[in-house]
């Protein structure tokens, strides 16, 4: 500052007054107009496990979409003569060359097997002889329509239950949440067998279970928010403006409980995936010889003191999914509340 | 101060003998208003001090219908506000509208600015176009003394006198006749206080408003009102205009809170005697209404008080 | 008079995302031993920052650039996590200016007000709620000894705000620093914290630093004023020489914003436009754009302190040998008269008492 002052001339000209000061231009704002969401994302992106997360699920995701339409071969399709094959992409690769450890030697069992040249299984075949890496393609797409399907339960009926119980108050909330307590405190697994009692195993009857059960954290969650918002000043500003009800939940209610509701998400997802493989790793979840992550564990462990690699993937690929959606719902929760972080 | 004739004077809203019990008959009621009355006159500025659980807030509340009277009446231009049926509503939410306390709680901060202030004029249908809606809000921003590039903005990038004075074009919207102010200055900067109180003059002038300026700041509530109530655990306990309450405060609690107001004076600040409250005098059982003592000058008093407090106004 | 705290040049950034925002830009002032130093500003003009740059509480994005803070022959701002410990809430206790947040829910306040003792060692814990329950009775809390066990929401608001100063005072610290200890509170209660704070002073002889934006208030507690703005300092002196004889046209727009019971004209002075953002402060006097007395030299270059009296400095081009006499708005001049009037008296006071001391 002293150097400043030193370079500055002082003349008689440094005192004339300066009149009418532009107050406009220094109410200018010059910072970029970022909306919340975009301040948010920004947030997200420096968080370097929920950016590696999100990819690693968008690239499940794309795969899972493609096995629609496309998978190496057929998942269903049963070759008992090319049963319990090593995953093979080359020779010479370790874990996928095609060779097994029989009673202590190396057996090249795609030769034994007499698959014929060119042909490789890159996770290796079933005790069927179904292609292991069709069927994880499959099971993975399968498990993720499940946590979708649950997920769109849990905004349909969590969201829209919240908001109501929230936003009425009173003698209504109250009635409610007793529902609420009734259902949660019946068991799930109890649920579950109740619906296959009625209905057939299968999708329909998992997402049924789930969907009744699943979207009470969410209701809890909106509700609680609800009652807070809406003594917010700007709630009660719109009613003072004569903003109807639903009006008031669609234009301030709803956007302002968006972080909660697409966290709550990021944690509902892996929820269901994880329920689904449980259910079909006891055998009431979807039947054979359609594959979800649940079946091919169920498959692969009974071999697994002899054919570990029959479970190793599809466990491999449970566990990051549930990681990533784990790890990209936290990563959203600090993005969406910056105050959690510190 | 702009003085009135009294006698032409319009009533716009007169509230009779309101009562707010929030948690009715339960173990837990709360008394936020017991009792009271008063007049608002058209194009007047009616001040309501108190301090924090006089029920000053919920008066304002209760009179633009956020909640719903225990008992009493409230007439809005010569209409009881609970009897209005639920299309003449729409109606009456154009007529009165509110200014609220926190400039950082009262805008979504998911919506532009634009939308924050045309939510009115959506509401209404009073706007048929999208330009028509532009046209609006730019009119209404200079009005406020924001810049036009603003209403893009959401309300996170304001400070906030400018988030408040967003608050205000909202309100101004839908051209209401009564605004109440509940508390509009009192999270703000003292440099910014002054901003706001002289745009909600000139609005008021332009614009013909009644205001009902709700407040804890005795000064500002001096510099704004016509006439003062000032209230406290629930009641009115005196009535005057501005210059009278704070020339001759009769009810020793205005006369407690008179006493304590901080001043930027530090030789009057040595010299300053406060006066202590003590409000069992309040609770001694004795039925209290607000009585004239010298016109248009009234304290909650029982019989035998008002001889004492007219003895005590004419010294 | 002896100097207690000696801040020098202190200079505080943030880190955001946007860039640096530099909240404190060469901040210097001292705190004499036994006085009340209030220093006003609006929000964001860097004054909370400044005290808690003295208790070591910065957020994790502040930086120090440059300063000291010197307290007792040690630089605070040099000194580790542990030694600080020793003198945060010791010899250098906050009150802070919610009671709500400030106290914990789950605790009886005497365990609360005896805590500072128990951490710093200086007692047993009987020994220790024993001085709990003086302090307390010593704040204003009456029955104090049948409250030790008392909860924080079985009492009101002032109360608690007098709970959370017996809090700070158990130590007999040296400073005390009030972040707007008063502002959450209505005004009667304002005045007897106020009171009470300057009861306080008197008794256990400790010296104040009082942060607050209301003017009103620092008229009646402080010897001494600094006026914060865009974080820097751009007046001070005593509390006479800043209500009665301000030089600084920021803080003729403060004192003339302000409302008293006296006020009648038309219309408020209100000092225009918006404090300017510190993520690019701007060249010159930050104040200039809102400044109706600003000049060229102004926009070229931030004025230096410009001594008015010995304890009385202000930052403002105006107060160059060469710059026009400008006349303060009205209202100030009014003080000013007032302060002529002040200044007369005491003169004939002293000369009477010189006379009276001769006889």
């Amino acid at each position: 500052m002293a150097d400043n002052l030193n370079k500055l001339k002082i003349t008689p000209a440094s005192f004339k007054t300066v009149t009418a000061a532009n107050v406009d231009a220094q109410e200018k704002i010059s910072t970029p107009s970022l909306t919340f969401f975009q301040d948010a994302i920004r947030r997200l992106r420096k968080n370097r496990a929920a950016m590696i997360s999100f990819w690693l699920l968008l690239v499940i995701v794309i795969i899972s979409v493609v096995s629609i339409w496309w998978t190496p071969s057929n998942p269903n399709a049963q070759n008992v003569a090319y049963a319990n094959l090593p995953p093979k992409i080359g020779q010479g690769i370790p874990g996928f060359s095609g060779q097994a450890n029989v009673g202590g030697r190396i057996v090249d069992k795609y030769a034994q097997a007499n698959v014929p040249k060119g042909t490789y299984y890159i996770l290796g075949t079933d005790y069927l002889g179904r292609d292991l890496f069709s069927r994880l393609m499959k099971g993975v797409a399968l498990s993720l329509l499940i946590g979708l399907l649950a997920t769109l339960f849990d905004l349909a009926i969590g969201v829209s239950y919240g908001l109501i119980s929230g936003w009425h108050g009173g003698r209504t909330d109250n009635i409610m949440q007793r529902i609420i307590e009734i259902i949660s405190s019946i068991p799930n697994l109890v649920i579950v067998i109740l619906m296959l009692l009625l209905f057939t195993p299968g999708l329909n009857s998992i997402v049924m279970a789930m969907g009744l059960t699943g979207w009470i954290t969410m209701a809890r969650l909106v509700r609680a928010e609800t009652l807070t918002l809406k003594s917010q000043e700007y709630v009660l500003a719109a009613r003072t403006l004569g903003e109807s009800p639903v009006k008031i939940a669609v234009k301030h209610l709803i956007p302002n409980l968006s972080s909660t509701i697409i966290i709550q998400t990021m944690f509902s997802i892996p929820t269901a995936i994880f329920f689904e493989a449980f259910l079909s790793f006891i055998g009431i979840g979807i039947p054979a010889p359609n594959a979800s992550l649940g079946t091919l564990l169920a498959d692969g462990q009974k071999a697994f003191r002899f054919l570990p690699y029959q479970m190793w993937y599809p466990a491999a690929v449970l566990s990051i999914i549930m990681i990533a959606f784990n790890l990209l719902a936290d990563g959203l929760r600090d993005a969406f509340d910056p105050k959690t972080q510190e | 101060m702009t003085t009135n004739n009294t006698t032409a004077r319009k009533k716009l809203i007169e509230v009779k003998h309101l009562k707010q019990y929030f948690n009715a008959g339960k173990a837990n009621e709360v008394k936020a208003i017991d009792d009271i009355s008063f007049d608002i006159y058209e194009g007047e500025t009616f001040g309501l001090v108190g301090e924090s659980g006089s029920g000053k807030s919920t008066t304002g509340r209760s009179i633009i219908r956020l909640y719903q009277p225990t008992s009493g009446q409230i007439l809005f231009d010569g209409q009881d506000i609970s009897q209005i049926k639920h299309r003449d509503m729409l109606s009456f939410r154009r007529d009165m509208q509110m200014i609220f306390q926190d400039p950082y709680a009262s805008l979504d901060p998911r919506m532009k600015v634009k939308d924050i202030i045309a939510e009115g004029l959506d509401v209404h249908h009073l706007v048929h176009s999208e330009q028509e809606r532009g046209a609006r809000v730019n009119k209404l921003l200079d009005l406020v003394g924001l810049s036009r590039d603003h209403a893009t903005r959401y309300p996170h990038e304001f400070s906030g006198g400018q988030r408040q004075r967003i608050g205000i074009a909202r309100a101004l919207a839908v051209n209401p006749k009564f605004i109440i102010a509940d508390e509009p200055i009192s999270a703000l900067d003292v440099s910014i206080q002054a901003q706001v109180v002289n745009l909600l003059r000139d609005i008021q002038k332009k614009q013909k408003l009644t205001y009902l300026f709700i407040a804890h700041d005795l000064s500002m509530v001096k510099y704004i009102s016509d006439r003062i109530a000032v209230m406290h655990n629930g009641k009115l306990i005196e009535l005057a205009t501005a210059d009278e309450v704070y020339n001759h405060p009769l009810h020793p609690y205005t006369k407690s809170l008179l006493s304590a107001v901080p001043l930027p004076d530090p030789v009057a600040e040595r010299a300053r005697q406060r006066t202590d409250y003590n409000d069992a005098i309040e609770f001694d059982g004795q039925q209290r209404t607000l009585q004239e003592i010298t016109p248009d000058h009234f304290v909650l008093a029982t019989n035998d008080e008002v001889i004492a407090y007219r003895k005590l106004a004419q010294v | 008079m002896t100097k207690i705290l000696d801040v020098q040049h202190l200079k505080i950034n943030f880190a955001t995302f946007a860039g640096q925002v530099q909240a404190i830009r060469d901040v210097s002032f001292h705190l004499n031993q036994g006085e009340t130093l209030a220093i006003v500003g609006e929000s964001g003009s860097g004054k909370s920052v400044t005290v808690r740059s003295i208790m070591g509480l910065l957020a994790n994005n502040a930086q120090v650039k440059a300063g000291q803070i010197n307290f007792k022959n040690h630089d605070l701002l040099k000194m580790n996590a542990r030694d600080l410990e020793k003198i945060r809430g010791n010899e250098i206790a906050m009150i802070f200016q919610d009671p709500m947040t400030s106290l914990d829910p789950t605790m009886p306040i005497g365990k609360q007000v005896a805590e500072p003792l128990l951490i710093h060692g200086k007692a047993t814990k009987k020994a220790a709620l024993h001085r709990a329950e003086e302090v307390l009775e010593l704040v204003g809390i009456n029955n104090a000894k049948n409250r030790l066990k008392d909860y924080p929401h079985q009492f009101s608001g002032g109360q608690r705000q007098r709970i959370v100063i017996a809090m700070a005072i158990v130590n007999n610290p040296e400073i005390l620093i009030a972040d707007e200890p008063t502002t959450a509170l209505d005004v009667t209660i304002q005045a007897q914290i106020l009171e009470l704070l300057k009861e306080l002073q008197q008794k256990i002889k400790t010296s104040i630093i009082f942060i607050t934006h209301d003017l009103g208030v620092v008229a009646g507690i402080a010897d001494r004023v600094a006026v914060m703005y865009a974080g820097k300092i751009v007046e001070f002196g005593t509390v006479d020489e800043i209500f009665y004889d301000p030089k600084h046209p920021y803080t003729w727009g403060l004192l003339n914003a302000m409302p008293t019971l006296k006020t009648d004209s038309e219309r408020l002075y209100a000092i225009p436009g918006t404090p300017p953002n510190l993520l690019n402060p701007p060249q010159g006097d930050a104040f200039a754009p809102r400044n109706p007395y600003a000049m060229v030299i102004d926009y070229q270059a931030m004025p230096p302190f410009f001594k008015v009296t010995d304890t009385h400095y202000a930052a403002t081009w105006l107060l160059h040998p060469d710059a026009p006499q400008v006349t303060p708005p009205l209202a100030i001049q009014k003080r000013e008269a007032e302060y002529q009037i002040l200044l007369h008296q005491h003169q004939t006071l002293a000369q009477r008492s010189n006379v009276n001391d001769h006889e």
